[in-house]
């Protein structure tokens, strides 16, 4: 069996119908979007017929534009024996960001999703431990999200004559 | 009895068989700011618990306010045992994402630079454990020649250890012939180094019987556990982004990939030491490849970016269109296409990846790096849980755990 990205889109699109969507190859890998309630389906799929058993990476990343659609979950996967990698994507609206955990199937996915919490605040249902991992306990932000604006560099109000602006 | 009343246990602490240690975050055991938690009875580690981010410094937001060429600073900050690789990662990135084309007397110098980087990361490594077993005197030893590493850097680009080596197309000048020289003798003097090193512990039976059978994992755990790298393919997993994926001409290269068997820190020790001797042969084959450019070749350091590569100083003075570019880059005004990539390197540690989104602005939307350790640190309290505390610290430094890239 030798897996190209025609093939994974047909096997997925055969196995999810219309539910599975937006297929790309940008730069290569075959990137998706899923609907967030079947995620761990789309990860078993892939994990269990088409041999994707390395959870490479895992993130959010905030569209505050998109309303309804505000956090999205990236999920990258790799099929070592074939060397293809997959890319797919869930999202849901900030005002209830629930995921179901991959912590389950991958111990890795355990503080990938604690660091994507402690950053955009995604609750990750079933995780065994879901808490800040790099951020301080006492953080009542989602430091990556879009509405939390970094420094202004022009400020002036700040005596920071130490550090070399004042 | 009276003696109880003047001392306030707290409740339940008598009763209790097990001793609740703290190690760290600044212990001389932990090699980087490491917090663990541990539960040990007698000298038994019962559980343990980790604490990170000690060291985060909000990379991944910073990021989204700087432009491509003002990030590659930031990830000398990652790994910094090995900077290089990950400058050369983040501008691999770029350049696959810009769609520019390299030439191939770039790709070798990278493919020299970064080798020299896996040498000193995994030098520090292994004589770290080292130290850690008892043996202080490898780590004195090959210091000198990590030092080298760092001159040859330091002609290359000025810099040693937060090194921002090379730009989005290439290098920032030619390598001298300072830089070739100090390279030569890098390869004649090293292998002997490397040869005594391995002596020293290998076949050492105070080593084997200190690291043999501790800190070991399956590949299959370890695939769970999102290992990569010298760690993974300690546990027999031969999977090295060179092969898989290879970038800067890889391909071109003829080189093995190391594996062990039992995913301890024996094996661990013994794959790097075996990636060390590869890399060399790797250098070896480049710098082949680099001589055999002759001519106007041989001036070949970069590729023919205008929008991304600082034009020549002379050239900003006297020529408008190299003016007009170089005000544009610097004030970071030229807008990234729209799309996203995700582009990984072998690092020191392991599978180093960029996932990098763009909405056509001048910076990233979003970018997410994929630290390595990061991930495969989870897996820490697994591998020493039953094993001896003096373990676990030899376990801790085997597994090249940098606090720089675990808490980005």
């Amino acid at each position: 069996m030798s897996l190209t990205n025609t093939s994974i889109q047909e096997k997925l699109v055969e196995k999810f119908g219309d539910q599975v969507g937006s297929f790309s190859t940008d730069s290569g890998i075959l990137s998706f979007e899923a609907p967030a309630p079947s995620n761990l389906k789309v990860i078993q799929f892939l994990y269990d017929e088409l041999g994707f058993t390395f959870l490479t990476d895992l993130c959010g990343v905030n569209y505050p534009d998109q309303k309804g659609a505000e956090i999205v979950v990236v999920y990258h996967l790799h099929n070592f024996v074939e060397n293809s990698r997959v890319r797919f994507s869930i999202a849901v609206p900030v005002e209830k960001p629930d995921v179901f955990t991959a912590s389950k199937l991958f111990e890795s996915a355990n503080w990938m999703e604690r660091e994507t919490y402690d950053f955009f605040g995604v609750n990750f249902i079933g995780h065994a431990n879901l808490k800040r991992i790099l951020n301080v306990d006492e953080m009542d932000y989602f430091p990556l999200r879009k509405e939390f604006p970094l420094e202004d560099q022009t400020r002036i109000d700040k005596d920071d004559e130490m550090f070399g602006r004042g | 009895m009276e003696a109880h009343h003047n001392i306030d246990l707290p409740q339940g602490s008598i009763e209790k068989k097990t001793t609740t240690l703290n190690i760290g975050p600044t212990h001389p055991a932990t090699h980087g700011v490491f917090q663990n938690i541990m539960e040990i009875d007698g000298e038994r580690v019962v559980s343990s618990e980790q604490t990170v981010g000690f060291i985060h410094r909000a990379f991944e937001k910073l990021a989204e306010r700087r432009n491509l060429y003002q990030i590659t600073p930031i990830t000398d900050r990652l790994n910094y045992c090995s900077s290089p690789i990950n400058n050369m990662g983040w501008h691999i990135t770029c350049e696959r994402f810009l769609k520019v084309e390299i030439p191939k007397r770039v790709d070798y110098l990278r493919i020299i630079i970064m080798e020299l980087a896996r040498i000193s990361d995994h030098l520090i490594c292994n004589s770290i454990v080292g130290v850690d077993t008892g043996a202080y005197t490898g780590f004195l030893y090959v210091m000198q020649y990590r030092e080298l590493i760092y001159e040859i850097y330091e002609e290359v680009c000025g810099s040693r250890l937060t090194t921002n080596i090379g730009r989005i197309g290439g290098f920032e000048r030619n390598f001298t012939n300072t830089a070739f020289t100090k390279l030569e003798k890098f390869l004649n003097e090293y292998p002997k180094v490397l040869k005594e090193f391995e002596s020293l512990f290998t076949r050492n039976r105070i080593f084997m019987e200190r690291t043999q059978g501790t800190g070991g994992i399956s590949a299959e755990r370890a695939m769970n556990y999102g290992f990569t790298g010298p760690n993974l393919r300690a546990a027999g997993v031969d999977y090295d982004v060179r092969v898989a994926n290879p970038y800067s001409s890889y391909q071109d290269i003829d080189f093995t990939v190391p594996v062990g068997t039992t995913g301890d820190n024996y094996d661990r020790f013994l794959v790097r030491n075996a990636e060390m001797w590869q890399s060399i042969s790797i250098i070896k084959q480049a710098y082949e490849k680099v001589q055999a450019f002759k001519g106007t070749d041989a001036e070949i350091f970069h590729a023919d970016v205008p929008e991304y590569y600082l034009p020549k100083k002379e050239d900003v003075y006297n020529n408008m269109e190299a003016l007009i570019w170089h005000f544009k880059i610097i004030m970071g005004e030229v807008n990234l296409p729209k799309g996203q990539i995700y582009s990984a390197v072998e690092g020191g540690n392991g599978e180093l990846g960029f996932y990098l989104v763009s909405d056509g602005g001048r910076t990233p939307f979003r970018l997410h790096f994929r630290r390595p350790c990061f991930i495969y640190y989870q897996a820490y309290p697994e591998l020493i849980t039953g094993g001896m505390l003096s373990d676990a610290v030899v376990t801790m430094s085997s597994l090249n755990l940098i606090a720089g890239e675990l808490d980005a």
